[in-house]
């Protein structure tokens, strides 16, 4: 096969013009280099199909081509050649390749008034979503023993509470020994190594307990929320459900809200308690401070409405996780793509929200002088 | 069953192929002459596409021997691999055009892998050509995948199976989820594609009419290999209960009567 896939083309050129003589096979894999040789030659161009053994389409195109834009002339072609080159012809339409471009200003317009009226949609879908929620919590209240699903909170409480402990307990514990080991240091340089333990205890109750397990949770459960959910609306479960009469916000929603409403406390409190236990136990290796007198000081230190600050706090970033993973689940449509892109958005979007909630709370919080 | 002048393009010998204790196939013979189309029928979970892909090297048999175009599929370097695949085209069930790019792009990946040095105007008009070819309308190149009907996603992946000019074309189930007109309409396009480029067509198929109207001959899978090879009648004398419930049941005669008429007016 190898040796006939070699054309020579021969071009002779004279006062006249050119012949182009193609000997051997003419195919696709000649396409390039025939192209371009037929292109250095001048016009009035002549093409000699006379000793040609192979054309496939591609080649029947080029020499189509050629004929139709320069208008060359064929010698010597063969009943299957002319047939061939008759029919890539009828294949000639004016067919697009590339999706026409505007100029790069009016794009730029268009993609900014595109992402305004996008954003302006997804807050007004948020809102419709917070509502039929609300609609659907109401609906479980009025008749729990119909409408409230217990077998599915049961097992989103497992999924989304029971199997994170272990990563979020292994986070925390490792956070505590770092915020223990950073203070240490610092707070060496003012012989002040005692107040470690202050800054251990506060921030970790007050501040990250809860923030690294909102993160958490969003990255595990939001995330998945999302793509569960999604997923669902691309198999067109979802439609399934509502021709059933099974509303999708009871059956889907509100379990994973409920139970990353009441599992992000939970989960909060037992990130609290191991990075209290790294803290503690870096302090004891290495500041030499027993663990009694460690909770002693725990004690002093540690307000307790620091701990209402973390556990006001968690459910409602439980809640902003749940709502804005079953909303970008929700809206999903058309390919299984949109199922990574919008679960992006829902992690992107649940821990910017968590984040901006953080410090509408923090303020808050010192403004009515929980302190 | 194989007949005589057969030029074998496609051979299988003493295929197995098994999925822990099921067996899909075991001791499968097939051949596959040049210039046929050969329809690959056979009930639900009979491994046609287990065939199919055992056939273009997406999955290794547990045992058999496997030849296409001349190469042993088995067992073979990548570099050998490539130059097979070349020569080829496959269509997937579901099209499984690439969601990011636009049809025309499809259709330019394959020539753009093997042929990189295609100046861009002949290789946006080759893939225009081969567009129509695959009896897509004109402003069909800049659309993406999801943009299409289910029948032009087909339309659109046998372009792209068409993009290297192949010898040899797969079909799995090239008119499943298309309407009775469309799907009579691509399997006109099939035949007069195989007519015009003497394509050699290896297609699956559940679809009756595509069998009475296009296939040269029929391979019926059952009982874990090929039971027989050959054109209707002469798979009917071969009176297995399946064969026969599958072409004399209600649908087969259906399918028998209208393509009757057909010949005769």
């Amino acid at each position: 096969m190898a040796d006939h896939d070699h054309p020579q083309g021969e071009d002779a050129h004279d006062a006249h013009g050119s012949v182009y003589r193609v000997a051997g096979a003419l195919t696709i894999t000649r396409a390039a280099t025939t192209q371009r040789e037929i292109d250095a030659l001048p016009d009035p161009l002549t093409i000699d199909l006379s000793e040609i053994e192979r054309m496939d389409t591609v080649g029947a195109w080029i020499v189509y081509r050629t004929v139709r834009d320069r208008h060359a002339e064929v010698i010597g072609a063969s009943r299957d050649e002319v047939s061939l080159l008759k029919q890539v012809g009828e294949f000639d339409h004016p067919v697009k390749v590339h999706p026409e471009e505007q100029a790069s200003f009016f794009r730029v317009l268009s993609e900014i008034g595109e992402w305004m009226a996008d954003i302006g949609t997804t807050l007004l879908g948020l809102l419709g979503f917070f509502g039929a929620t609300l609609i659907g919590s109401a609906n479980v209240i009025r008749r729990p023993a119909r409408r409230f699903r217990l077998n599915a909170v049961v097992t989103r409480f497992d999924v989304v509470g029971v199997r994170a402990l272990g990563i979020i307990g292994l986070m925390s514990f490792l956070i505590g020994i770092v915020i223990a080991q950073q203070g240490a240091v610092q707070l060496a340089q003012f012989g002040a190594e005692v107040y470690t333990i202050n800054l251990i205890g506060r921030i970790t109750v007050r501040e990250l307990g809860v923030l690294m397990t909102a993160i958490m949770v969003a990255g595990r459960s939001g995330s998945a929320f999302a793509a569960q959910i999604g997923t669902m609306k691309i198999t067109e479960e979802i439609d399934a459900m509502r021709t059933i009469g099974v509303s999708p916000v009871e059956a889907l929603v509100i379990p994973r809200m409920m139970a990353a409403i009441v599992m992000m406390p939970l989960l909060a409190f037992w990130a609290i308690v191991t990075a209290l236990l790294g803290g503690g136990l870096f302090v004891w290796f290495d500041l030499t401070i027993p663990p009694l007198t460690y909770i002693q000081r725990l004690q002093e230190v540690i307000p307790m409405t620091d701990l209402w600050i973390a556990l006001i706090k968690a459910p409602v970033f439980g809640f902003i996780i749940a709502l804005a993973g079953c909303f970008q689940g929700m809206l999903v449509q058309g390919n299984s793509e949109e199922v990574g892109s919008r679960t992006t958005t829902a992690v992107v979007q649940s821990i910017f929200l968590v984040i901006v909630l953080d410090a509408v709370f923090a303020v808050f919080f010192s403004s009515i002088g929980w302190k | 069953m194989t007949p005589k002048d057969c030029d074998p393009i496609i051979t299988v010998r003493g295929l197995d192929n098994a999925f822990g204790e099921q067996v899909i196939h075991h001791d499968l013979n097939l051949t596959v002459c040049r210039g046929e189309i050969l329809g690959v029928v056979g009930g639900s979970g009979t491994g046609k596409s287990v065939l199919l892909r055992s056939i273009i090297g997406l999955q290794t048999p547990d045992a058999g021997e496997i030849e296409v175009l001349g190469e042993n599929m088995i067992d073979r370097t990548e570099d050998e691999a490539k130059n097979i695949r070349r020569r080829w085209g496959i269509l997937f069930q579901n099209g499984a055009l690439f969601s990011t790019l636009t049809v025309a792009e499809n259709v330019e990946v394959p020539i753009r892998e093997y042929f990189p040095y295609i100046e861009p105007p002949l290789l946006d008009e080759i893939a225009s050509f081969k567009i129509a070819m695959g009896g897509l309308p004109a402003d069909a190149g800049p659309k993406y995948p999801s943009e299409l009907s289910g029948g032009m996603v087909k339309r659109a992946g046998i372009a792209r199976a068409l993009a290297l000019d192949p010898e040899l074309l797969f079909l799995d189930e090239p008119t499943s989820g298309l309407d009775p007109i469309a799907a009579a309409a691509f399997d006109q396009l099939i035949l007069s594609l195989q007519r015009r480029l003497g394509l050699t067509v290896f297609l699956i198929t559940h679809d009756l009419d595509t069998l009475h109207s296009i296939c040269d001959r029929i391979a019926v899978l059952a009982d874990k290999r090929v039971l027989g090879v050959g054109t209707i009648p002469e798979l009917l004398a071969l009176d297995h209960p399946w064969i026969q419930e599958y072409f004399n049941g209600p649908r087969g005669r259906a399918a028998a009567a209208s393509y009757e008429h057909e010949v005769v007016a």
